[in-house]
């Protein structure tokens, strides 16, 4: 049988009709890339104690926004820092009320091949070091604090020369498994993610967190969640015991 | 300098200029004779060369950037090889290797144009060369060269284009060092990340002009001299 246009077109839309009434809502979220696992995670336990669904969307916090500034249908964004859902805050893209820091970020040392975890900061003027991979301090807060802990510990000038920039932490981390550079500052959460390379890879040592700022990674609701039911379940779900195990299981605090 | 009261650095855009311009020299240097063996081959591995250099123009340049990240790491094949030679350096982070991974990525645009422009060239002529005792050597010089100076022109012009507007590689493998990998594509990257869009604005408009004005010459040769491109 030979349908026509009309007739494909008349089911379509009674499908879709039939759809949006008997499955619960959906909602986009923008995520930054390094909390891809976290936030999956997340989203499964969320789909699997509410009747709602989270999609995401991953990628560099700044380029998101960029999209989120075009139009792009996110209802929340999750950020790497706190600048940028600030700034969505100021053009009005986001609900003033809805900030908060869903995460804080911990910063360790990482080589493939020395040995970080029992020489800790002193592995930063080793001889067998070239080069040291960081996270854009520009861009990523990641990197701001490396130069920032750098610079506390007065070893900032001695390094200097040997620093790479990783445009993100999870490239810096790339950089420093391959052992493109020898040492690295990476995020907590690349180290002890269950499939992690580095799991039987060269080791690592955690920066106290009193030699840095804390990297905070903030939250906004969109303009576009305002009237998604999922988007808010999902913001009260992410407050939830179970969401918060799940953050602090991948290496992130949760700030009181 | 000071553009429209937004701070550009012209740092990257000198550095890309100098990588493409290397990199275009060394491409036309390899890919000339490798262009020609392959025009010439009769065999069946022929097939399998022409896909292994056109693979850079389907392969994402994250894909090619990721291997070079591993044969170019300190320990990495290439570097071993390399180190036979003398070599004492690193590759990665620095422009030696941003210009082996150009070679890499940017090959297929000067071995494909050359490619057709040689076998555009009537086998009757290099015979007639033959008849008269012409080397191999001097065939090429004194008929093949000549007959395809355009292919030569085409294939410069859209290896340096591609070569400035290289990315994918140059994430992967650069480290962002200014003056030695932070070319004008990451730099744009950047100012995007860092929301700062004046300076963004101010340097895509730059390549955007840049781009139309390479491909209007390549396609205003294609049309003046009927050459053949990609």
């Amino acid at each position: 049988m030979k349908l026509t246009l009309c007739h494909r077109l008349y089911v379509l839309s009674l499908t879709l009709f039939m759809t949006s009434n008997t499955l619960a809502a959906e909602t986009t979220i923008a995520v930054a890339a390094n909390f891809t696992k976290t936030i999956e995670e997340i989203g499964q336990a969320f789909a699997q104690d509410t009747e709602h669904k989270a999609r995401f969307s991953f990628g560099p916090t700044g380029k998101l926004f960029a999209q989120i500034s075009n139009g792009a249908p996110f209802d929340l964004f999750f950020a790497a820092n706190e600048k940028t859902p600030k700034a969505a805050i100021e053009k009005k893209f986001a609900i003033k009320d809805s900030y908060f820091i869903y995460a804080q970020g911990a910063l360790a040392l990482y080589s493939a091949s020395l040995p970080v975890a029992t020489q800790k900061q002193t592995i930063l003027t080793h001889s067998k070091i070239r080069f040291i991979s960081v996270a854009n301090p520009k861009t990523a807060p990641y990197g701001t604090q490396a130069i920032h802990y750098l610079k506390k510990t007065g070893l900032y000038d001695t390094v200097k020369p040997k620093l790479v920039n990783g445009e993100s932490v999870a490239h810096a981390f790339q950089y420093a498994i391959t052992g493109n550079a020898q040492l690295g500052f990476v995020a907590l959460s690349h180290l002890i993610d269950p499939i992690s390379p580095a799991k039987n890879k060269g080791e690592y040592w955690v920066i106290p967190t009193s030699d840095y700022e804390p990297i905070n990674q903030a939250a906004v609701m969109l303009k576009r969640g305002e009237n998604n039911s999922a988007a808010q379940a999902f913001l009260n779900y992410i407050q939830s015991d179970k969401a918060q195990a799940i953050i602090k299981k991948y290496g992130y605090s949760i700030p009181k | 300098m000071q553009i429209f009261g937004a701070e550009i650095d012209l740092q990257p855009i000198w550095l890309t200029l100098e990588i493409a311009t290397i990199t275009t020299l060394i491409l036309l240097i390899i890919g000339t004779p490798l262009a020609w063996w392959i025009t010439r081959m009769r065999s069946s591995v022929k097939v399998v060369l022409e896909a292994l250099i056109a693979l850079p123009l389907v392969l994402p340049p994250t894909v090619l950037g990721f291997y070079l990240l591993i044969i170019m790491n300190p320990n990495g094949t290439l570097t071993e090889f390399l180190r036979w030679f003398g070599f004492e350096g690193q590759l990665t982070f620095s422009k030696t290797g941003l210009i082996i991974g150009s070679v890499f990525y940017s090959l297929p645009f000067t071995v494909q144009p050359l490619m057709h422009a040689f076998e555009a060239i009537p086998q009757r002529l290099l015979d007639a060369a033959a008849t008269l005792r012409a080397h191999a050597l001097d065939q090429f010089l004194t008929i093949v060269l000549p007959l395809s100076q355009r292919g030569f022109l085409v294939a410069a012009t859209l290896t340096f284009a591609h070569t400035v507007g290289e990315f994918g590689v140059v994430l992967m493998v650069g480290g962002n060092i200014p003056g030695q990998t932070r070319v004008v594509s990451i730099d744009i990257f950047d100012h995007v990340e860092n929301l700062e869009y004046t300076e963004a604005h101010i340097l895509s408009g730059m390549m955007l002009v840049f781009s139309l004005f390479v491909l209007m010459l390549v396609y205003g040769l294609n049309r003046r001299f009927g050459v053949k491109v990609g």
